[in-house]
């Protein structure tokens, strides 16, 4: 029975940061990830907006740790490499009562300390954003935009290369508290821990009842999106969101554009039954292409790509939904838990200033002395797509398979292709590859690389065809060879 | 002009006519610009094969209009490459066209370098790819075990590998029909063949042959209104549609599989034509055309599953000859003169018409059109009117579905800028 020091169940966006942040410490570090990698759940599928703080409530966690969340990321996104955009955002009024909520928000805004906070006219609104109906709009221009999961996979990655462990496909079933320590049952062996961090996202609560009575609920509460082809890319620049106003369970359409050049219509929102239902519904997809149309008349319903949707995890329940905030604790109960609670959004933003207040609750029990050799910098994940045509020259006389496009719709290489399936993590799904670098995620969705990675996976890796997940292990791609 | 700073790094070729794509229609092309005297004459291709979808497609069908036989895929394309061959034609295999622009150049990748690739003439080739699931916006989960048909295909026949036992089939589209009995051979359990359209979208004798003969079921006017399975698919949830391809509510039956194909249409490849500022039809899909298949950049033609999608390779080998001439004829020439906006009629589907090629034409006498009927018809005529007169008349005859039909039509003297309208009369 292996022994750490810290425990953390959850490789999503916050197990994943907090991890990171931890390892700039001497500290014996353990992650378990019940997926098949890191970002399995809401963090790969939610907006990839680095919020502002104008829509939390003054004085709330999030609105302290998505400013402060908000501030850290312009120094993190260089350290590891993540494509981040400061597009900034208007928030579009469409008629007078709308802007009065405008001049709500402004003032909230200004509370939370977020800089730069303007209401425009239209005439500006259009100057900048031509395809855009509104009366007026409120610029905020801290908001950018990042890829979600490419932050949690580098988070992780970065975080194994500074000596964390990450053991995928690793479910935490049962935990017991013995005097001083943790014991943790999972699939793969039982292991002891001094400190448990429960970054388990909708599944905290099944976290907290392994060990306690929990005195909150999740309330799953879905949103789901579109996304647009990436020729509809200049649609818009910044982020375009409505009033927030609860109409049939929807918030408004979000238009988003994506780092990558795609644009995101949604999320919508809808409280369900189950946590794990991730299902889009046809419903949903029509409100929300008639909501864009109204905000941008010429997008058509054959630009859309793909939709997905994600669930955030709500512990209050629906009435209360204006003041809930985020519960970042170390248990009364059983000390050494340190329960984070209810991350829905801005929990990406907030992540990198969540794992710093995760550090300060640990240091407040064992001392904690900083690494030296501590490596910040992470570059794995280098594109050829993004190169300059003497560096592409370089990379293919170095190694031919820099010259070899496997995925048409993105300009993916074969070498890009081996990098991301030799990742430190060792997840080797298909999705897993995909948002290590891009193959299947443009428009043909896989109908050109497919063939081309499996045939890597069984050729350079001497992976059994029969045993190529698309993202679970249970989502096999094929049954067998067609003769044997 | 664009900027390249490093100029001595690129690998520099200079053509007389390059293809892009070395399927049925780069090769017969390019076959063509060779015979009518083009001397150096290139296909470029991504694929570590040549042939484009062809050695994929171990059915015959193929050719029984051109040849009067009917082949398997891999025995027509055996046929002109071999040809290809003997006329000296390079094939770059595993090249990837990265992008194009109007001064006839082509910057494309290869495990050699990058290269730049000057040519008097392109001719694009580059074929099409499929809908997938995000284009219909099929809702329900996100599992494993949903595949376009043809990449469905592609590792049955291409890597022998079994994407699954329980199968339905959405779409009714050739590449679907064909597969539903590939994989029946195969010793799958094949459900059936959903189509929303009140008629199937294959050829007919694909469903008689696919279909009929293997007793597999084709339910029309039918959709598949959401998609179960947290980890791999376990089941369609499907229903019967209105008129308006609207699903009528209390219609729903659940269909237990394990596997979805989606044979639902194929959109022509055209990214590089499309960044180089080519115009595309809105309906075709493909580039805007006259009757040399000349693309709207002087020296760049376009032919086969790019242009438009063809339901057979015969009507498609007919159409890239005459693009292979013209590109040789324009490379002898040298420039291109005749530009677009000069005395040009438009050419414009009228009532009844999905989409008509060539949509410009810059001169008179024998034309040959290629057109689809926005649904199948029976017994009706097609009118040409020039400037709203009608300069010729045809019949239609009977069928049942929306396959391309071809006419060649006289275009009389005119005066510039004329619209050409062609429309159905029932
Ligand atoms: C629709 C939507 C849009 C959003 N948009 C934004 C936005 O634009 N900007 C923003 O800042 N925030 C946004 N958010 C919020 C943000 O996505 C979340 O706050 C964040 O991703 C939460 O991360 P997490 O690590 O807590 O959860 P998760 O990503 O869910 O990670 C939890 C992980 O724990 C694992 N796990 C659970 N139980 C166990 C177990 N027993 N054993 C092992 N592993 C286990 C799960 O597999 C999972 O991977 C959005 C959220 C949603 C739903
Ligand atoms: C499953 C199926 C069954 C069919 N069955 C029949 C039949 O029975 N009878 C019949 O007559 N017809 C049939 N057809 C129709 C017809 O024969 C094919 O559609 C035909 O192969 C299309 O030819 P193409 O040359 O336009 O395109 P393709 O064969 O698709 O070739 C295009 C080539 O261009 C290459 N390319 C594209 N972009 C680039 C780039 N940027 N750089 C380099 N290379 C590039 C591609 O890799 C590809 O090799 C069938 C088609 C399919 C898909």
């Amino acid at each position: 029975m292996r022994k750490f020091q810290i425990a953390i169940i959850g490789g999503g966006v916050i197990g994943s940061a907090i991890a990171r942040e931890l390892s700039k410490y001497f500290l014996d570090i353990i992650v378990f990830e019940k997926g098949s990698d890191v970002a399995s759940s809401t963090s790969k599928a939610n907006s990839g907006v680095i919020h502002s703080g104008i829509n939390s409530p003054p004085k709330s966690l999030k609105a302290r740790f998505c400013v402060e969340g908000n501030r850290i990321f312009h120094q993190l996104a260089k350290e590891l490499s993540v494509p981040i955009k400061w597009t900034g955002k208007y928030v579009i009024a469409k008629n007078e009562e709308e802007e009065k909520e405008l001049v709500k928000l402004k003032d909230i805004g200004i509370k939370n300390k977020v800089m730069g906070l303007r209401l425009i006219e239209t005439d500006e609104v259009n100057f900048n954003e031509p395809n855009i109906k509104c009366k007026s709009a409120l610029w905020v221009p801290s908001a950018g935009i990042t890829l979600p999961y490419q932050l949690t996979i580098a988070l992780a990655e970065n975080s194994v290369m500074n000596g964390v462990k990450f053991l995928l496909e690793t479910i935490v079933i049962d935990i017991k508290k013995n005097n001083n320590y943790f014991e943790i049952k999972t699939n793969k062996g039982i292991f002891k821990s001094d400190f448990i961090i429960n970054a388990a996202g909708l599944n905290c609560i099944d976290i907290v009842k392994m060990l306690e009575e929990p005195d909150f609920r999740v309330y799953p509460c879905r949103g789901e999106y579109l996304v647009l082809d990436k020729k509809y890319a200049f649609l818009i620049k910044s982020l375009i969101y409505q009033i927030p106003q609860e109409k049939f369970g929807f918030l408004g359409v979000h238009i988003t554009p994506t780092v990558d050049g795609n644009i995101l219509l949604g999320p919508t929102s809808e409280y369900i039954a189950e946590i794990n239902d991730t299902r889009t519904t046809k419903q949903k997809i029509n409100i929300l292409l008639k909501e864009a149309k109204e905000i941008i008349p010429i997008i058509k319903d054959k630009a859309v790509i793909n939709a997905y949707s994600g669930i955030r995890c709500k512990i209050y329940p629906p009435e209360y939904d204006g003041i809930s905030d985020f519960r970042i604790e170390n248990s009364r109960v059983n000390p050494g838990l340190i329960n984070l609670l209810g991350i829905e959004s801005p929990g990406l933003t907030a992540a990198p200033a969540i794992a710093k207040e995760v550090v300060k609750i640990i240091s407040k029990n064992i001392v904690l002395s900083k690494k030296t050799k501590f490596v910040s910098k992470y570059d794995k994940y280098i594109k050829f797509s993004d190169m300059t045509n003497e560096r592409k020259s370089k990379m293919i006389n170095k190694n031919a398979s820099w010259g070899r496009i496997i995925c048409r719709c993105e300009n993916v290489t074969e070498a890009e292709v081996i990098n991301a399936l030799s990742n430190p993590l060792g997840a080797k799904t298909l999705s897993s590859i995909k948002y290590r670098c891009r193959a299947g995620m443009g428009r043909c969705q896989g109908g050109f690389c497919t063939q081309h990675i499996v045939r890597i996976m069984g050729e350079e890796f001497n992976l059994d065809i029969t045993k190529i997940n698309l993202k679970s292990n249970k989502s096999n791609l094929f049954i067998g060879k067609t003769r044997v | 002009m664009e900027k390249l700073g490093c100029e001595k790094k690129l690998i520099n070729v200079t053509n007389d006519v390059s293809v892009i794509g070395s399927g049925p229609a780069g090769i017969v092309a390019g076959i063509s610009a060779r015979e009518f005297g083009a001397k150096k004459v290139i296909i470029i291709d991504r694929n570590n094969w040549i042939g484009g979808i062809l050695p994929q497609c171990i059915h015959d069908g193929f050719g029984i209009e051109e040849m009067g036989i009917s082949l398997t895929g891999p025995e027509y394309i055996d046929k002109y490459v071999e040809k290809a061959k003997n006329l000296g034609i390079t094939v770059m295999k595993e090249t990837t066209v990265l992008k194009i622009n109007n001064e006839l150049e082509i910057f494309a990748v290869s495990r050699k370098g990058l290269m730049k690739i000057k040519s008097k003439s392109i001719i694009l080739a580059m074929g099409c790819r499929e809908k997938t699931r995000g284009n219909l916006i099929i809702p329900g989960d996100r599992p494993s075990g949903i595949y376009t048909a043809g990449l469905a295909q592609t590792f049955i026949n291409l890597y022998n590998i079994m994407p699954g036992k329980n199968i339905v089939i959405l779409g009714s589209g050739d590449v679907g029909l064909i597969m539903a009995r590939r994989l029946k051979i195969e010793g799958a359990n094949v459900k059936g063949v959903i189509e929303i359209l009140p008629y199937p979208n294959g050829l007919p004798r694909n469903v008689v042959q696919c279909l009929k003969d293997y007793n597999i079921p084709l339910l029309l006017s039918h959709t598949i209104t959401s998609i179960e399975g947290k980890d791999r698919i376990n089941k369609v949830i499907i229903s019967k549609v209105d008129k308006n391809k609207k699903p009528i509510p209390d219609t729903e039956k659940i269909i237990k599989c394990d596997t979805l194909l989606l044979s639902v249409g194929l959109i022509p490849e055209n990214e590089i034509s499309r960044n180089a500022g080519i115009i595309l039809d809105d309906s075709t899909g493909g580039p805007l055309v006259n009757q040399y298949y000349r693309t709207t950049i002087p020296g760049i033609y376009a032919c086969g599953n790019c242009l438009q999608v063809y339901d057979t390779v015969d009507l498609l080998s007919i159409h890239a000859k005459i693009a292979g001439k013209q590109s040789a004829k324009n490379a002898i020439k040298g420039k291109n003169h005749n530009n677009y906006a000069e005395k040009n009629i438009i050419v414009k589907p009228g009532t009844g018409i999905k989409y008509i090629i060539p949509q410009m034409i810059n001169k008179t006498g024998i034309i040959d059109f290629s057109f689809r009927l926005e649904k199948p018809n029976k017994f009706s005529k097609i009118s040409f009117e020039l400037n709203k007169n009608e300069i010729f008349r045809g019949n239609l005859k009977y069928s049942n579905s929306t396959g391309i039909i071809n006419m060649k039509v006289k275009i009389p003297n005119y005066s510039p800028k004329s619209i050409l309208e062609v429309i159905l009369n029932e």
